[in-house]
């Protein structure tokens, strides 16, 4: 066993981590989310040039043939530097769907252009009643002479403001909880039909809400199998729990190391508050916790990388610990930092805020422990 | 990064547990249960083991270890630990014998060493003394020189199996002037050397394991004093390092845990199994998935260790929540017996009682409040930890 990085992925680390020190700095990233769009199109040419955006994709497909390992190795980076670009939402998601989809060489053009940087993309899968189940699908694709017509309401849509196109999962068959009967359909963005409703969320990341109304699709914008989208969802997001787990990490490893640095410099009652024990014991919880997401991590990203039948139960538990150990860390930085910690100005509160929404992400810690008990009780 | 067994890691499983199949026998197993039995059973078990020659991975192979990788021996314990085979008793093998062969002489390894492997010799451990528990460095059991003889005075406490015990491995001051760490030396004792009095120590699970331990003039030669005279603390340390991993007892856990399980599904509540109910099922996932990390945070350590990189800081949370997910179980376990939990049995068996593993439970439950406690209180384990990991 080892549980070290390879000659590659330490280059990948190293890449992004100088990215990140050299032109991410917290002022630059607060100018950026603050933009329009929430992002920086500049750095997304950066991402592009580098390569990143092509780790996940097969070599015939003309990427870099990553696995879940490497993208855990990205992102473990960009949660260090609370990176706001989309490479969740249009490289991972809407990007891993068209790789990893049955057909996915119908969509060989759009994901050239998602590795050489010219496309952003989305995935419409939550729905206003849907909350974290992924078959709650109300939306319809109504099969007509032309293909399908689709017509319903898709919520909190990463990506969704800037996305040039967007797949969306919407029922061909079936019952509204059923797994089978959903199908995915990729839409152009300005497609006749579509009406978007953008905000933010608290991470400052860019969402939408997407009406679509009678917007028309030939069968040629399938995305995997009909009626049997729900295996390829399901597998495109346990690859991306790993990815937002390693993000979570990431940021964990920086709040703790900042929290640490500012109880050995900040003074009260005439001594470091770091020498109080009361604190002490705190700071040893957090790091402790950090360490056990570490250990889920590397376990849950094994498992998947080897293909093993444990895979999806680690990666449950990974999630509860994401969730659990991420509010432990997010809350004792901001009390273990004081009135500083309630600022806007110091960047505590941003990654507790990021951490925030990675726990709700695809499913909070109760919801994903209910389906692990499942699992583990069966 | 290969983070699964290889295939001669598995091979190496294959072969432990055909071992343990033969022999830890449901014979063996039985004695086991007659606490009066205790000190023959483990003995034959631990004879056992050494006949195969596997009663010490840990040591280095000259002085008859198994020569196994820190992975083999976490897949032996993880073995061991599943068809309940106990695991040896540490003071002997696990605790003294490092110190002996890291810093005793030659005369001392061959004169100790043989015995300790073959279980024919039983220890006990000298360390805590009724005014040094957390702070151990302010022992003060005197030992004075007198010719070739220390001559020994004092008190240990919570010493583990003293009347079972033919040796005891004590740390003594032999100086008091300087720093409280510089006058202590480590010196092994004859049990049956006039002077020394065991007297036992009921403990809150209604069993007796502990003594206290009086020493009332007692003569040890110097040549029972492992390396420098007031150098005891340094070689003390070095051990505590050794003995980071299988502390946290996670093959231990798993099995209780996945024993608890079954229990959840029989015992009823409202007509319906337990593992039914939710506040059930949160804390069953709650300690898996804490050990689940807990497991794989141990074999980063094993990995670390495996590459000469040293344990790592990760190693300082083993003890931590070690013991903590151990409580849980426990806890637990004392939880799904319900009112059996408070149920002395004494004579009665569980058929008269109408309930089985009440009894089991409490004592596991109160035995076990002692974990957090020893080896260094998780409150000292934490004080460290932010000093060595987190530079506070």
């Amino acid at each position: 066993m080892n549980f070290n990085l390879s000659e590659e992925q330490n280059m990948l680390k190293d890449s992004i981590s100088r990215f990140v020190q050299n032109q991410y700095d917290f002022e630059t990233r607060r100018k950026i989310v603050d933009s329009e769009e929430g992002f920086s199109r500049d750095n997304w040419k950066t991402f592009a040039e580098l390569g990143w955006l092509s780790i996940p994709f097969t070599e015939d497909q003309g990427g870099f043939g990553g696995n879940v390992l490497d993208t855990m190795t990205v992102m473990e980076e960009m949660g260090k530097g609370l990176v706001a670009e989309p490479f969740i939402a249009t490289v991972l998601l809407f990007g891993g769907l068209l790789s990893k989809s049955t057909n996915h060489t119908a969509h060989a053009e759009t994901i050239e252009s998602i590795i050489g940087g010219e496309v952003q993309g989305a995935f419409a899968y939550l729905e206003r009643q849907s909350r974290f189940e992924i078959t709650d699908v109300k939306t319809t694709a109504t099969k007509n002479s032309d293909g399908y017509t689709l017509n319903g309401e898709k919520t909190v849509v990463f990506n969704g403001p800037s996305a040039d196109k967007i797949i969306v999962s919407a029922r061909t068959s079936g019952d509204q909880s059923d797994q089978q009967g959903i199908s995915l359909f990729i839409v152009d963005a300005n497609a006749q039909g579509i009406e978007k409703t953008n905000y933010r969320l608290m991470d400052g990341q860019c969402v939408a809400n997407i009406v679509l109304n009678d917007v028309q699709v030939s069968a040629e914008q399938l995305v995997g199998e009909l009626d049997n989208a729900y295996s390829l969802i399901n597998t495109v997001i346990n690859d991306v729990m790993i990815a937002i787990c390693s993000e979570a990490f990431g940021i964990m490893q920086v709040l703790n190391a900042t929290t640490i640095e500012y109880a050995k410099t900040r003074k009260q009652f005439g001594v470091a508050i770091g020498s109080f024990q009361a604190l002490q014991h705190r700071m040893v919880d957090t790091f402790m916790a950090c360490e056990q997401t570490q250990s889920l991590l590397l376990r849950a990203a094994g498992s998947l990388a080897a293909g093993d039948d444990d895979a999806e139960k680690d990666t449950l538990a990974l999630k509860v610990m994401v969730g659990r150990a991420g509010k432990l860390i997010g809350g004792e930085a901001i009390q273990i930092h004081g009135g500083m910690g309630i600022t806007d100005e110091l960047n505590v509160g941003h990654y507790v805020k990021r951490l925030m929404m990675i726990n709700t992400t695809f499913g909070d810690a109760d919801y994903q422990q209910q389906k692990f008990s499942a699992i583990s009780n069966a | 990064m290969d983070t699964k067994f290889s295939p001669e890691e598995i091979s190496f499983r294959d072969e432990v547990q055909a071992f343990l199949k033969e022999a830890y026998t449901d014979e063996l197993a039985s004695k086991f249960n007659d606490k009066a039995n205790y000190k023959s059973a483990q003995i034959e078990w631990q004879k056992c083991l050494a006949a195969k020659g596997w009663s010490a991975p840990g040591w280095p192979k000259e002085h008859g270890g198994t020569g196994w990788t820190p992975t083999q021996s976490f897949i032996y314990e993880t073995e061991r630990s599943r068809v309940g085979a106990p695991d040896v008793v540490p003071f002997g093998l696990k605790m003294v014998a490092p110190v002996i062969y890291g810093f005793g002489s030659e005369e001392q390894k061959q004169r100790f060493l043989p015995d300790i492997l073959n279980s024919d010799a039983w220890w006990c451990q000298g360390y805590s003394e009724p005014g040094a528990g957390s702070d151990l460095a302010s022992l003060q059991t005197k030992a004075e020189l007198d010719g070739d003889d220390y001559i020994v005075n004092g008190a240990k406490i919570w010493t583990t199996y003293a009347q079972y015990a033919d040796w005891i491995f004590c740390l003594v001051r032999t100086d008091n002037s300087g720093k409280k760490q510089a006058g202590i030396s480590f010196i092994l004792i004859d049990m049956k050397t006039p002077g020394i009095t065991v007297n036992p120590i009921d403990s809150i699970d209604g069993d007796y394991t502990l003594n206290e331990v009086l020493f009332d003039n007692v003569r040890v030669p110097v040549a029972n004093r492992i390396g420098e005279q007031d150098k005891g603390w340094h070689y003390a340390k070095a051990l505590l390092t050794h003995e980071r991993t299988a502390i946290a007892g996670v093959p231990d856990s798993k099995r209780f845990l996945a024993e608890l399980k079954d229990i959840a599904k029989q015992e009823i509540s409202g007509g319906k199994p337990l593992i039914e109910d939710p506040m059930i099922q949160s804390r069953f996932a709650y300690i898996e998935i804490e050990l689940m990390a807990l497991e794989y945070t141990e074999l980063r350590v094993l990995a670390l260790t495996a590459e000469g990189k040293g344990p790592g800081p990760a190693s300082s949370l083993l003890k931590i929540k070690g013991t903590e997910i151990q409580q849980l179980v426990q806890q637990l376990r004392m939880d799904l017996a319900g009112y059996y939990s408070g149920a002395i049995h004494g004579e009665l068996n569980a058929e008269q009682l109408g309930h089985e593993f009440g009894d089991q439970a409490r004592r596991a439950y109160m035995y076990g409040r002692a974990s957090t406690i020893y080896g260094g209180s998780n409150e000292v384990q934490k004080n460290i930890t932010a000093k060595l990991v987190l530079g506070l």
